[in-house]
Formats: C-alpha cells, sequence, structure tokens
C-alpha cells in the first residue's frame, strides 16, 4: 500500500510538473464554457441581405423600412440590376435577395394582388429557411396592418409552457454536453497518450520490475486524471452557475457520485486504448477519432439523435456519453432523482466493468 | 539543395514505414465524411408527442391524425392524466405533451374560440422552438380548415394580398448534406496537417534524433522544408480522395473548378502546416503538442462557422473569428463547391490565407532553434 501510494505521489508529480499541459487541461473547459455560453448560437441574427426595389413606391418604402428595423437582418445592398445579385453570392456578401416588382402598390390597390420574390443562398439550408420565414413572418405582419385588426371566427388558441427551461437557455443543453467532452478527452485521451508514452520511451521496462503488482503500476497512472477530471467537473459546475447563471435543481451529491463514475468509465477506456497500442501518435488518434468524435456527434447534445438514420441510432445505443448526458440532463436540469437514471447507471456501470476486464486481460506484464 | 533531397527522402521513408499513419490519411475521411454528414442533421423532426385528450371529439381525432401525419411530430401515445404525461417526460420518454381540455369542439364552433395546451421538453431548447413553430403552423392550418368548413366562400378581393415567392439557389432541395460535405473536407485537411505536422517535430525531440539533425550542415529553413513538403502532399492527396469518397457517397461534385479547390487547399494548407510547426517548436513532448493542437483547433472548428452561422455571433466573436483560418477556408470550399465561384470572386479571402501562411511560418522557422537552451 505504501509503495502504490509512492507511485500514486511520482504520478501526480508528472502531471503537475508539466505547467502547459496542466494549463490547458483546466483552461479547455472554461474556454469551451465561454464559446458555447456567449460566441456560438444557431438563432439567425444579422443575416445580410440585398434589396432590388423595382417598385420605388410608398409600399415598398414601408416594407424595406420593416425589414431594416428587425434584428434579424441588416439591409447591406441596395441593387440597381437582377444581375448583381449573383456576384454577391458568390462572393458570399449576402444570404438573400428580396425583389419588389415593379407596380406593387398599383397591383395591391388595384387587383388586390402583388407578389414579393425572395431568393436565398440554400448552401447554409437551415439558417437560409429560418431567414425566409423570418422575411415573409413580416411581410404578413405588415399585410395584416393594411387590413386593419379584425378578430377571425371559429377561433383555436394555443397555449405553451416550456417544461425546465421556459426561456429556451441554449445553456441548459450544452452544459452537460461540454462536460461529457472534457471528461472524455482527459479520462480516455490523456491517460492512455501517458501510459502509451512511458511504453514508447521505455521507461514502461523500469516500472514493470519494480517490486509492485504491475496492474497496480498502471492503475496509478490513472489516479491524477480522476483528481483532474473532478477538478474539471467541479470548475464547469461553479461557472455555469456563477457566469451562465444556470441553477442546478437535482442533487449535489448524486450529480457528483454519478460524475465519478463516469469518469471510470473514461478512464477504463483509456487503459484499454493503452493495451491495445504501441505508440502515443496511434494512441491519441484511435481516441480522437474512435471516441471524442463518437462522443461529439452521438452524445445527443449538439445533433438530436431521433433524426439519424436507424443504423446510426442503434450504433448511438455503444456510446457512452450519450447515457452520460441523459443523466446529467436529468439531475440538472430536470432536477429529477436516482429512479429516473437507473436505467443508465446500470448501463454504465457495465460498459466500465466490460472495458476494465478486457483492459487487464489484455495488460500484458512482459514486453516484447 | 542537395540536402534537402535527401531530407525529404528520410521523411518519406518515415512516412511510409509508419502504417498507421498512412492508414489513417485513407480511414479519415472516409469514417467522417459517412458518419458526420448523416448523423449530423439539424433539421428537427420525428419530435415525440403524447396527447392528454379529455374531450373525445371529432375535432381531436383530426388534430391528433393531422400532427401525425405531418412528418414532424410523432404519436407515441394517448395518455390518462396530465400527470402520466410529465412523468413521462421526465423519463425522457416524450417530448411534447398535447392536452385537448373538455369541451373544446364546443367551445370552437361556438365562436368563444377554444384552447389547446401544449407543454415541451425545452433542455434543448432550439428544438423546443422549433417544435413550437411547427405545432403552431399546424394548428393554424387546422384552424383555417375547420373555419372554411363553416365559412365555405371568404370575401376575396376586398383585402389585399401580398404573396411572398421564395426560392432556394445553389441548393435546391435545401439538402443539409450538402452544406456539410465540404465543411467537413475542410476540417479534415485541417486536422490532417495541424495534428501529423505537430507531432512529427516533437516526436524527433522526444526520441532524442532531433540532436543528431542539430549537428549536420542542414539549415533551419531546410528542415523545417524537409517537414512541410510531405505532409502538404498527403493533405492535398487527402483532400481530393475526400472528393472522390463526396461524390460516391452523395453524389456531390464541385460546381466549381476542382483545380480552384485543389489551389485554395494548397494555400490553406500552408497556413495549416505552419501552426502544426509552430506548435512542435513549442511543445516538449506528444502529449502537450496533442494538447495545444486540439485545444485551438477545437476554438478554430468551433468558430469556423462549420454548424453555426458566423454572423450569429455577437460583434467580439466576429472580430476573433477574422483571425480564424478555417474561417475563410469553410466559406470558401463551400462557395467553390455549391456555387461554382472562382478564385477570383474570393480572392480577398484568398490572399488573407495566404498571410496567415506566411505569418505562421514565419513564426516557425523563427522559434526553432539548432542550439539547445
Amino acid at each position: 500500500m505504501k509503495i502504490f501510494l509512492a507511485f500514486i505521489r511520482k504520478e501526480f508529480w508528472h502531471v503537475l510538473r508539466d505547467k502547459r499541459s496542466l494549463m490547458i487541461l483546466l483552461g479547455l473547459p472554461v474556454v469551451m464554457m465561454l464559446i458555447f455560453g456567449f460566441a456560438l448560437s444557431t438563432e439567425v441574427r444579422n443575416s445580410s441581405v440585398a434589396i432590388l426595389d423595382l417598385a420605388g413606391d410608398d409600399i415598398s418604402a414601408q416594407i424595406i423600412d420593416r425589414l431594416d428595423a428587425s434584428q434579424y437582418f441588416n439591409i447591406t445592398h441596395k441593387l440597381m440590376r437582377f444581375e448583381d445579385l449573383e456576384v454577391l453570392f458568390r462572393e458570399n456578401k449576402v444570404r438573400l435577395g428580396i425583389i419588389i416588382p415593379a407596380g406593387l402598390q398599383k397591383d395591391l390597390l388595384g387587383e388586390g394582388e402583388g407578389a414579393i420574390q425572395i431568393i436565398g443562398n440554400a448552401i447554409d439550408p437551415n439558417t437560409t429557411t429560418t431567414t425566409i420565414q423570418y422575411v415573409s413572418a413580416i411581410i404578413a405582419d405588415y399585410q395584416k396592418e393594411l387590413w386593419g385588426s379584425e378578430d377571425l371566427p371559429y377561433r383555436i388558441d394555443t397555449e405553451y409552457r416550456m417544461l425546465y427551461n421556459p426561456q429556451l437557455v441554449s445553456a441548459y443543453n450544452f452544459v452537460p454536453g461540454v462536460m461529457t467532452l472534457i471528461l472524455m478527452l482527459l479520462g480516455a485521451m490523456m491517460t492512455s497518450v501517458s501510459i502509451v508514452r512511458e511504453k514508447e520511451l521505455g521507461t514502461m521496462e523500469v516500472l514493470l520490475v519494480s517490486p509492485m503488482r504491475p496492474v497496480l503500476v498502471i492503475l496509478s497512472k490513472a489516479v491524477p486524471y480522476l483528481a483532474l477530471c473532478f477538478l474539471d467537473v467541479l470548475i464547469i459546475l461553479l461557472l455555469s452557475y456563477t457566469v451562465l447563471g444556470m441553477p442546478l435543481r437535482g442533487s449535489l451529491p448524486l450529480l457528483l457520485s454519478t460524475c465519478v463514475l463516469f469518469i471510470l468509465t473514461t478512464l477504463s477506456l483509456g487503459l484499454l486504448i493503452s493495451t491495445l497500442v504501441e505508440s502515443q501518435q496511434v494512441a491519441m488518434f484511435v481516441s480522437l477519432v474512435a471516441f471524442l468524435m463518437p462522443a461529439l456527434v452521438f452524445g445527443g447534445f449538439m445533433f438530436p439523435i431521433e433524426n439519424m438514420p436507424k443504423l446510426l441510432q442503434i450504433f448511438s445505443h455503444v456510446v457512452p456519453t450519450r447515457w452520460f448526458f441523459e443523466i446529467l440532463k436529468t439531475i440538472m436540469v430536470k432536477g429529477l432523482g436516482l429512479a429516473f437514471i437507473l436505467k443508465q447507471l446500470i448501463i454504465l456501470s457495465g460498459m466500465t466493468l466490460f472495458f476494465l476486464v478486457i483492459a487487464l486481460r489484455k495488460f500484458k506484464i512482459r514486453l516484447e | 539543395m542537395r540536402s534537402l533531397y535527401y531530407l525529404l527522402q528520410k521523411e518519406f521513408r518515415l512516412i511510409f514505414r509508419n502504417p498507421a499513419i498512412l492508414r489513417l490519411i485513407i480511414a479519415m475521411p472516409l469514417v467522417q465524411l459517412i458518419l458526420i454528414p448523416f448523423a449530423a442533421d439539424y433539421e428537427v423532426r420525428n419530435i415525440r408527442f403524447s396527447v392528454v385528450d379529455d374531450d373525445h371529439s371529432t375535432y381531436a381525432r383530426q388534430l391528433i391524425q393531422k400532427m401525425d401525419a405531418s412528418g414532424y411530430f410523432k404519436l407515441v401515445d394517448i395518455v390518462q392524466d396530465q400527470k402520466a404525461a410529465l412523468d413521462k417526460v421526465g423519463r425522457g420518454a416524450t417530448d411534447l405533451i398535447m392536452t385537448i381540455p373538455r369541451g373544446f369542439e364546443k367551445d370552437v364552433v361556438a365562436g368563444n374560440g377554444g384552447t389547446l395546451f401544449l407543454a415541451a421538453d425545452a433542455v434543448n431548447g432550439m428544438k423546443a422552438g422549433m417544435g413550437m413553430s411547427y405545432s403552431r403552423q399546424i394548428i393554424a392550418d387546422f384552424n383555417q380548415e375547420i373555419r372554411s368548413e363553416w365559412i365555405p366562400v371568404m370575401p376575396r378581393g376586398t383585402l389585399p394580398l401580398i404573396e411572398v415567392q421564395s426560392s432556394a439557389w445553389y441548393n435546391p432541395h435545401s439538402n443539409y448534406h450538402w452544406f456539410m460535405v465540404p465543411g467537413i473536407l475542410a476540417i479534415l485537411v485541417t486536422m490532417v496537417g495541424s495534428f501529423l505536422t505537430a507531432l512529427n517535430i516533437v516526436a524527433e525531440k522526444e526520441s532524442g534524433t532531433i540532436e543528431q539533425l542539430n549537428v549536420t550542415p542542414v539549415s533551419k529553413i531546410h528542415f523545417i522544408l524537409g517537414k512541410l513538403v510531405p505532409f502538404w502532399l498527403l493533405g492535398i492527396v487527402s483532400i481530393t480522395i475526400s472528393m472522390g469518397v463526396g461524390w460516391l457517397i452523395y453524389g456531390l461534385w464541385p460546381v466549381g473548378s476542382v483545380l480552384a479547390i485543389l489551389i485554395y487547399a494548397a494555400i490553406y494548407l500552408l497556413a495549416v502546416l505552419g501552426i502544426g510547426l509552430f506548435i512542435s517548436t513549442v511543445a516538449d513532448n506528444q502529449q502537450q503538442a496533442t494538447l495545444i493542437a486540439f485545444f485551438f483547433m477545437m476554438i478554430f472548428i468551433l468558430m469556423g462557422g462549420l454548424y453555426t452561422p458566423v454572423e450569429s455571433m455577437p460583434d467580439w466573436a466576429q472580430w476573433i473569428s477574422r483571425c480564424n483560418p478555417p474561417m475563410y477556408f469553410i466559406r470558401g470550399i463551400r462557395a467553390i463547391y455549391l456555387m461554382g465561384s472562382s478564385l477570383w470572386d474570393l480572392r480577398w479571402d484568398v490572399f488573407i490565407t495566404f498571410g496567415f501562411a506566411v505569418f505562421f511560418n514565419g513564426l516557425a522557422v523563427w522559434n526553432y532553434r539548432k542550439a539547445a537552451r
């Protein structure tokens, strides 16, 4: 036991003396929280719009005023010819072109009908579709004003309630997501690389001839990362509470113990990778391509799993982050207890055990 | 010049004798191109909904039917009461509860206005918001149908009607794969270029062979060029393979010229390799290099407009993304791929990318020292 503690102390020094890596490991969650919290947004704002106003009458002027006043668009270009629009598209200058035909006012007041054309650059289909919807909504509002308000009969009203997140704050979704990613990165990638490093440098041989049981040598390498992971969890929780103003609705002890369980899952994954590969570069790419990317794609926090093709949906069941993300959401945002996450906990524990058993069986004491 | 030739020979041998790296260069594009466009679909469909139907009327049945048939919503079940439904949301078994109160149909017909109650699981705010606007549209349509049943002829001509015609250029079916594939090509080039180069010099540091190189008469520039050129070529090979894969799987071939893509990629690769080189001159070991590269690539890619539009960011973030090489390349390659933009259309972006290349490589050469510190 005493030797084991000494080994753990050695590993701690190893991690703590590499100031640069340490700074990144602790800084990464902070930066990611800030980027997701403040910089990224799927909302549409400030879309650049070009307008070709062939009408030049009161109604077209009023519509342009409405569009310009909206925070969704900036009218950046007033076109003189239709051909110019294509050039602007190709140079990535605008997202939408709005064309108001000649004689709009005359058509509207005379025949009671007029048409406005919107051309969207659908390279980014979702954003463009949303932007087109906003333009249509603004024009529809304007049309209602022309009509004067009038309640239609046989009305259906709808009342909406947004459960758990009435203001639709995006932090409620990404804070748990960032947590799963950081733990995956630290637990699986860093642990595996640091073990393989000893193999590559040949110092593993030295460690293996020590009086310690070889398995404990390896386990002692995982301990500092366990501590670091836990520290990162605390940093993320603190930041989400203070800077992003996200409440923690469930029980803190339950949350922290599930975090420890997931950290153990990632560490056992890291151990497994380290027994399978021989060089740091391969260890890194394996954890990057086989673990981190699926964690991002199938974690459920960036892309809804239910939209994926059936085959990928089935595949997502073997990705540990998916289950952990569900646990985090249930505890942190929904504020529910143990009864609601039993299934996920059992699956994660099973995975952890599975990885550990394989890693220990694959672990070779002798070097080839 | 001769020494450069031998250095290049050495580097190529090193790469070709390491099957892991070669496999990686083939496997990464395949995995990413097959996986991500299928998985990374922001379009919200199949929102699961449960109904608490206290009315049991024809309208209630029609509305449920209409929601289910819309393609956006999928009926999970009809639940007894509100509490059971909320419990289902808690367990994540359904996303939306629609409650049809007693006397709904009667209220609508009587002209008092019937009220529906919808409650959505809003942990993922974006999804909940989309669900809300879809359901609003479906209910409004349904409302219109009922109205035209009762009032067959709407007064026409008295109210001016503005019709909005919209068309989507360059991607007429609004296919999300078309958006993702060129973006992923850009990310691939970025990853291959930066990670492999960052690790390469550091590996020499770690195994001590860099000392041997430092005592040879090889000049600083030749040494760095010897490291740059192989990965530069590998990056170009990798993007060419990926373009083929994109065509095979998604039937997507650039509208613009392939040559333009390759030329822009070549310039962009110089910038990315420069970043990798710079990282490798800073880091002491491979673990550190990995972390530093990962840290910056993560920021670059997240803020590069791959998934979320750059223009939606706040001003300070947009300023940062102006110093972000992948941002220029992602939007450039998309423009060439889908709109057929020429390099002349993108001249400023290309020019700035070239500037990044000069800057980062200069920094790397300046920071690389042959003498031990």
